[in-house]
């Protein structure tokens, strides 16, 4: 009886933590630019799969280093994350402030790219991609030089975009006839990879008879360092109170100074470096995907829902709530516990499977809403949508 | 006075009646069209592809209806969309001849389910499916709607909260192996009223009713967009605070919108399950819905032949691009979803309403400049131009 609780709360804890780690990204993005992006949940399998490659480089370097190559795994995971995030932000979103169903739509393309570039990805791939962006960006700088540049863009940007698609084609096909099955075989392909943990991370803290895994409880270590991270940078940097009075109002910000625009790059960055690690704490707990991103993603958006977006606090009992919930009631442990009387028990053995238990999740937070439509702690302000 | 007044109302309506006309006649020359002519062309693998996206492109209307006029944009209209397929799948999964040995679905013994669930018998009348297609989608969306719409959660929250209802029911549906055998969904259609489904003449029959559907939901759709109630939805969209202070509670127009939205999901789900003989709990993915938003994007928001065009062009493309290159299609798809929101924000339809009609006039020489149209009106301003320019 007692180990099962103990097994339900510890689990549902880390699938908690990690659901926090994702949605703080999230939410202080959506409390910043009111957007939305589908894209996170893509964020954090690049995550997983810069771990994994983390983790193949390190094997290469012999036993000592891949004990400890998960350190390196993470970071590396918050810059690949934070990188995409920025192109992202600086490629697509800025032309949609103010519009962000439209957003929505948006991200939700690049992730569906995403999802297919890593099943995709080769070396073909990745040389044409990387001559395209040097043709097409080389060539607008020259361009742009020009003092008739505003006449001409329209043209130019045309004639550029076919011609260095054209040559990146080439040189892929060129690539691929040549070098064969080494340039063009996929590097992870469509199916799921695997990460393993450090052997220092494989045993568990015995409790009585109940063992604690350690992988789990390194998640919520990462998950309160970042907490904590997030919160130092909020409250007590220069760049954290720009974040925060662009939050509370943007348009005063702006009158004061503040280069908004930058902020928000650097928000967005932020957020997807968080999701990067989520992705980094997702691969400890199972073998990763290019779908990996897509069962994360509606529970984190939930996070969001539950929280709101004005303080980290309401993030974080969100996430820990859901996370909790939906481990306990997946799993049965509500139907031990109301053994003693039946329909209960009937009930919750109902919903006792991990989707069932969605289903009661989402259920449980409708009637939520209903009495807290702005989530748990709101933004204080004299809106008229409030 | 009066009777001038009167002239004048029977002369703006005589002036709208016609176009109304004209428009009717555009729309039946278009459906006679597609049924007398396109078999003639198309080959039968085709036609049933074309049969399909019609029976998509009522979803689109309704998506049209609730994104592009009243700015609500739902991702959870894959759930109406099952829903109905499942309820008129149900009624064909019980058309059992009477010689066999087992008056179940066959699904349903290899389970070993005796008996038949209670919720499943009202399924053996026509009528009541029928009703139950358009029905249940619409009462669902109507309670899905008024949980939402009551604490004025809109915008985004919306958005995630119809999306997270979609996993739900893609779950419940999957989970529910006994009642709806989960993931494999209904299928193996047999008969429909004593004929056999898969004949090409039924299937024809299908072709047909899709159309004759598309055009009575083109025309409520035009009906309800047109009036003032068609004017309260474009204010919700615009500026939903100003309409509630001008005295206007949006919440029972969001419900209404919402579950009339719903039931045209229903109905094309129920069309689209005839034609592909099967209805899995694939199509509640998220992944579905949000397809069904772009063909409206990419046709024009707000303009309810682009809701159609989309649907028909995003979906030829689709088919005629997996089936040569299926790595590419995410790619394209992404890139689709990625170009209409930055390039062409109003779709195709609303491209051409305004810069292709520029573009045209360019082309051919007569570029007109553009003035206020109360300028061109004016008869004061007319005759100056007559009399005293050049």
């Amino acid at each position: 009886m007692l180990p099962s609780i103990l097994d339900g709360v510890f689990n549902g804890l880390s699938i908690g933590s990690i659901l926090l780690i994702a949605a703080l990204g999230l939410a202080i993005v959506f409390g910043l630019m009111g957007v939305i992006n589908m894209a996170h949940g893509e964020l954090m399998m690049l995550g997983a799969y810069t771990t994994f490659v983390v983790q193949n480089g390190f094997r290469r370097m012999g036993e000592p280093w891949l004990q400890f190559y998960i350190f390196f795994a993470v970071i590396m995971a918050f810059i690949v994350a934070a990188l995409v995030g920025l192109i992202l932000e600086r490629g697509v979103i800025r032309y949609l402030y103010g519009r962000p169903l439209e957003t929505l739509l948006a991200t939700w393309g690049v992730s569906l790219m995403l999802q297919q570039f890593v099943r995709s990805v080769n070396w073909v791939l990745v040389v044409g991609l990387m001559v395209f962006c040097l043709l097409y960006f080389g060539g607008l700088w020259l361009v742009r030089r020009r003092p008739d540049f505003e006449r001409i863009r329209g043209w130019a940007i045309a004639i550029l975009l076919a011609l260095s698609a054209g040559i990146a084609w080439a040189v892929g096909s060129v690539l691929a006839q040549t070098y064969g099955l080494a340039m063009t075989k996929p590097w992870f392909g469509a199916q799921n990879v695997d990460v393993t943990a450090p052997r220092w991370l494989l045993g568990g803290l015995p409790i009585g008879n109940y063992q604690l895994p350690y992988t789990r409880m390194f998640i919520m270590v990462l998950t309160v360092l970042c907490v904590l991270g997030i919160y130092w940078f909020l409250q007590r940097t220069a760049w954290g109170l720009r974040i925060r009075s662009v939050t509370q109002n943007r348009n005063m910000s702006a009158c004061l100074g503040i280069p908004t625009r930058k902020v928000d790059a650097l928000t967005f960055a932020l957020g997807s470096g968080l999701a990067g690690i989520a992705g980094c704490a997702v691969s400890l707990l199972g073998s990763v995907g290019p779908n990996t991103g897509q069962n994360y993603i509606v529970n984190t958006f939930m996070v969001v829902v539950v929280g709101g977006v004005g303080k980290l606090v309401g993030t974080i009992v969100g996430a820990l709530t859901i996370g909790i919930l939906d481990y306990v009631i997946g799993t049965g442990i509500l139907a031990l516990l109301f053994a003693p009387i039946q329909p209960l028990t009937d009930f919750f053995t109902f919903f006792a499977t991990t989707s069932m238990s969605k289903v009661l999740v989402f259920f449980l937070i409708v009637v939520f809403l209903q009495f807290r439509p702005a989530g748990l702690f709101p933004q204080k302000g004299r809106t008229v949508d409030a | 006075m009066t009777v001038q007044a009167a002239a004048e109302r029977r002369g703006i309506d005589w002036s709208k009646r016609r176009s109304l006309l004209i428009e009717a006649g555009i729309v039946l020359a278009i459906a006679l069209f597609l049924i007398l002519i396109v078999p003639a062309l198309l080959s039968g693998f085709r036609l049933n592809l074309m049969g399909r996206f019609l029976a998509l492109a009522i979803v689109a209307l309704g998506i049209d209806l609730i994104w592009g006029f009243t700015g609500l944009l739902s991702l959870g209209h894959g759930i109406f969309f099952t829903l109905g397929g499942y309820a008129l799948a149900m009624h064909l999964k019980l058309q059992i001849p009477p010689t066999a040995s087992s008056q179940l679905p066959e699904f349903m013994s290899l389970y070993g389910v005796t008996e038949l669930p209670w919720f499943w018998k009202p399924f053996y009348s026509f009528p009541f499916s029928a009703l139950a297609v358009m029905l249940i989608p619409a009462l669902l969306a109507a309670l899905l709607g008024y949980v939402i719409f009551r604490n004025r959660i809109r915008g985004v929250y919306f958005s995630i909260l119809t999306q997270a209802a979609t996993i739900i029911f893609f779950n419940f549906f999957n989970g529910q192996q006994k009642l709806f055998n989960g993931t494999n969904g209904l299928t193996d259609f047999r008969t429909i009223f004593g004929v056999p489904v898969n004949n090409a003449s039924t299937q024809f029959a299908f072709y047909v009713t899709t159309i004759v559907f598309l055009v009575l939901a083109y025309a409520l759709c035009r009906w309800l967009t047109s009036g003032r109630f068609g004017r309260l939805l474009v204010a919700i969209r615009d500026d939903e605070p100003r309409l509630r202070f001008s005295g206007y509670n949006p919440t029972g127009f969001k419900v209404l919108v919402f579950a009339v939205s719903g039931a045209l999901a229903g109905i094309s789900g129920a069309l689209f399950t005839l034609q592909t003989g099967i209805i899995s709990p694939n199509s509640m993915n998220i992944a579905f819905s949000i397809e069904m938003v772009i063909w409206v994007a990419v046709g024009g928001r707000a303009t309810l032949v682009g809701a159609i065009l989309g649907t028909l062009i995003v979906n030829f493309a689709k088919s005629l691009l997996s089936e040569k290159f299926p790595d590419i299609w995410l790619f394209f798809q992404g890139g689709l979803f990625l170009l209409v929101v930055l390039f062409l924000p109003d779709g195709i339809v609303g491209w051409l309403r305004t810069q292709g009609v520029d573009l045209v006039r360019k082309l051919t020489g007569r570029n007109r400049v553009a003035t206020y149209p109360s300028l061109e009106e004016d008869p004061e301003v007319d005759y100056e131009r007559k009399n005293l320019g050049d």
